[in-house]
């Protein structure tokens, strides 16, 4: 089938899935099936290329950074928007992005892929440029074990052709590295003082000595106090306030600055650059704000241990009101014995007012055994929600969230509420 | 009742942890402190000095790059093991050191690594990955309810008896129904889940062999169930 009718059958099946309220993937299922070229062809002519984002914690939201950063730059940029990460959701993701032709007017692509998925899109696309963010234990029913991770992740750095961001502070990501040449590889890092803040899962089984990093890092976060941070950028120190909260999205801030600078080089408008960082709000339900009936609701969507140990760590729960929803659909990960590698004894002080999603029972039972005080347990996510918000809403409320149970919050929330997103 | 100390091993915590098979181990400690007693842990790791006084070793399961790191350790400290659980001390062996507390693990590359021999167990590597909830029952137990995910596939020798049966999920192997083994106070299982938190009754086993070892006596108190009887109910009824 020539490309020009491929792009159109798949228009159309991306208007006939939006019409049923349905899946971002399904249109590109579609076109894949019939063209499997289809990505490959249509990135190929790119001025500038296709980046890769990937790793464990902290890709959506690093890659909404990027984007922006780039677009700050004067560059047309096309994304997987939608968070639908897997090379499906980019072919969807194109199939609303160029002509009828099937032309792709953009400067660049950044992409966001899971790591399995980034070793596949990496045999047909070659990137020039990636960014790899960390590995860490997400969810090994699917992905086995971390050590194979990271060696999905080698695939992808040594797919690439021009620059490859690690990030120095993981022990596994850095180790990549080693098997570059040099010209080819930029770190992002932490000053010595944030790095205990990061725990990564080696820390929370004993082995919390922090070895100082040797190599220099392009981009390093200095300082982080609530709502500004300083890096440090080529040697020289940046202030900027920022709408990013949770010191992980702001260390991926470092990442996003240190891969934008290895793409437009030289040529960089560094004061443009920090603006736009300024304004870069979290992606959706990556510790978002929302307004429910005029007060203020935090989204934290918790994955897997370690982005629930940082979460935890990046929002003090002292003065709010703490609801956490716990699902185990496919999307989440049928395994509950995650919830065990997080620590949450920094919830004793003030409790959690209420427990919901499938595995809610699981989740009480693990803050029982950390002292934990609940006020209620109940799976069902919509009488849950109902309660919190009616009872608790004098107070700033946050609910963390597994994938699928954020996804059926967001839906009762319009229901039940007016619902603002705050930019 | 206070100054009963009793005294939890963490065998190779850095390496042997996946899982949350750390939940093993603050289950224990909690219950023991709700029961009165002074729980205290010690880590132990490879290279340490192996402690005199023990009363509760626990271990967990780990990745192919941990196991390699703990292997020639675990030999070397496999004789004072055997002697502790011949003389009835309480030990839980999860996934990776249940198979290693066996007599052999052979991989599915033929090479053969050498286990404690502690357990009357030989385990074989396979292809296919088992993986889900499981749901297993004993006599001694009732209903065991955890999570399963492996590639090792172990078979059962006469000095040994199955932890559980499995009702649902594939446990041991995909040959027989026998999920984990129990020799004297010493138990080995495929289950994650944590195990413990979700089934008290292992863990007050374990709890009342060590106690009861140490000081002739366990004085059961009634401990709040309400959350863990609804974990277990809903988990029993999850898709694999």
């Amino acid at each position: 089938m020539p490309k020009p009718l491929v792009t159109i059958l798949g228009k159309a099946v991306k208007k006939a899935a939006a019409l049923r309220g349905g899946g971002s993937a399904l249109p590109g299922l579609v076109v894949e099936h019939i063209y499997p070229d289809f990505i490959s062809n249509t990135l190929a002519d790119l001025p500038l290329g296709v980046v890769v984002i990937s790793g464990t914690n902290g890709k959506t939201t690093t890659t909404k950074m990027v984007v922006e950063l780039l677009e700050s730059q004067g560059l047309k940029v096309f994304t997987n928007r939608t968070g639908s990460n897997f090379t499906r959701g980019i072919a969807a993701a194109l199939l609303g992005d160029i002509n009828i032709k099937g032309e792709l007017h953009a400067d660049i692509a950044v992409l966001e892929l899971d790591e399995a998925h980034a070793v596949h899109f990496v045999k047909k696309i070659i990137p020039r440029f990636s960014l790899l963010l960390n590995v860490m234990r997400d969810q090994l029913d699917r992905f086995g074990e971390i050590d194979h991770t990271t060696n999905l992740l080698r695939h992808v750095a040594d797919a690439t052709t021009d620059i490859v961001v690690l990030n120095r502070e993981d022990r596994r990501i850095a180790s990549i590295a080693k098997s570059l040449d040099d010209k080819k590889v930029r770190f992002y890092g932490l000053d010595e003082s944030l790095l205990s803040l990061f725990p990564s899962d080696d820390d929370l089984h004993g082995n919390n000595t922090k070895i100082k990093a040797s190599q220099t890092a392009d981009v390093v976060l200095s300082k982080f106090s609530g709502s500004s941070a300083t890096f440090i950028i080529d040697g020289k120190s940046v202030s900027t306030k920022l709408k990013l909260t949770g010191i992980y999205n702001v260390f991926n801030a470092a990442a996003a600055l240190s891969l934008v600078r290895a793409i437009i080089g030289d040529k960089i408008d560094q004061t443009k650059l920090i603006e736009a960082l300024a304004k870069v709000t979290p992606a959706f339900g990556r510790g978002e704000m929302i307004k429910v009936n005029g007060k203020p609701l935090e989204l934290v969507l918790v994955k897997n241990p370690s982005g629930f140990r940082l979460g935890l760590k990046s929002f003090d729960s002292a003065g709010y009101a703490t609801m956490i929803a716990i699902n185990d659909n496919y999307a989440d990960g049928r395994d509950m014995s995650w919830l065990w590698d997080v620590d949450f004894t920094s919830l004793v002080s003030d409790g959690v007012e209420q427990v919901s999603g499938v595995r809610a029972y699981d989740m009480a039972l693990r803050l029982q055994y950390d002292e934990v005080k609940i006020n209620d347990v109940d799976t069902d996510l919509k009488s849950a929600l109902d309660k919190f918000i009616s009872k608790y809403s004098e107070r700033p409320m946050r609910v963390y969230c597994t994938y699928t149970a954020m996804l059926a919050i967001r839906k009762s929330l319009s229901k039940i509420a007016k619902v603002e997103v705050v930019k | 009742m206070s100054g009963k100390t009793i005294t939890i091993l963490n065998l190779y915590s850095n390496d042997m942890n996946i899982y949350g098979d750390r939940g093993n181990v603050l289950c224990l400690q909690k219950r023991l402190k709700w029961y009165g007693y002074e729980p205290r842990i010690i880590e132990y790791n490879q290279g340490d000095k192996f402690p005199n006084d023990v009363d509760i070793i626990v271990g967990g399961g780990g990745q192919d790059s941990g196991q390699s790191k703990i292997k020639a350790d675990l030999i070397k400290i496999g004789p004072k093991l055997i002697k502790l659980a011949d003389d009835n001390v309480s030990m839980l062996m999860i996934c990776g050191l249940y198979q290693l507390f066996g007599k052999f693990f052979k991989t599915s590359e033929g090479e053969i690594i050498e286990g404690i021999g502690l357990l009357d167990i030989e385990t074989f590597g396979k292809s296919e990955r088992l993986i889900g909830n499981i749901v297993t029952s004993s006599e001694l137990f009732g209903d065991i309810i955890g999570y399963e995910n492996h590639s090792g596939q172990t078979f059962l020798g006469h000095k040994v008896q199955a932890f559980g049966r499995v009702r649902i999920g594939a446990g041991n192997n995909t040959s027989d129904i026998s999920e984990g083994a129990i020799y004297k106070n010493v138990i080995g299982s495929y289950m994650h889940g944590s195990l413990l938190p979700k089934n008290p009754a292992v863990a007050d086993y374990l709890i009342e062999q060590a106690t009861k070892r140490k000081f002739g006596e366990f004085k059961v108190k009634g401990l709040d169930n309400t959350y863990t009887e609804m974990a277990r109910k809903i988990a029993a009824k999850r898709p694999r």
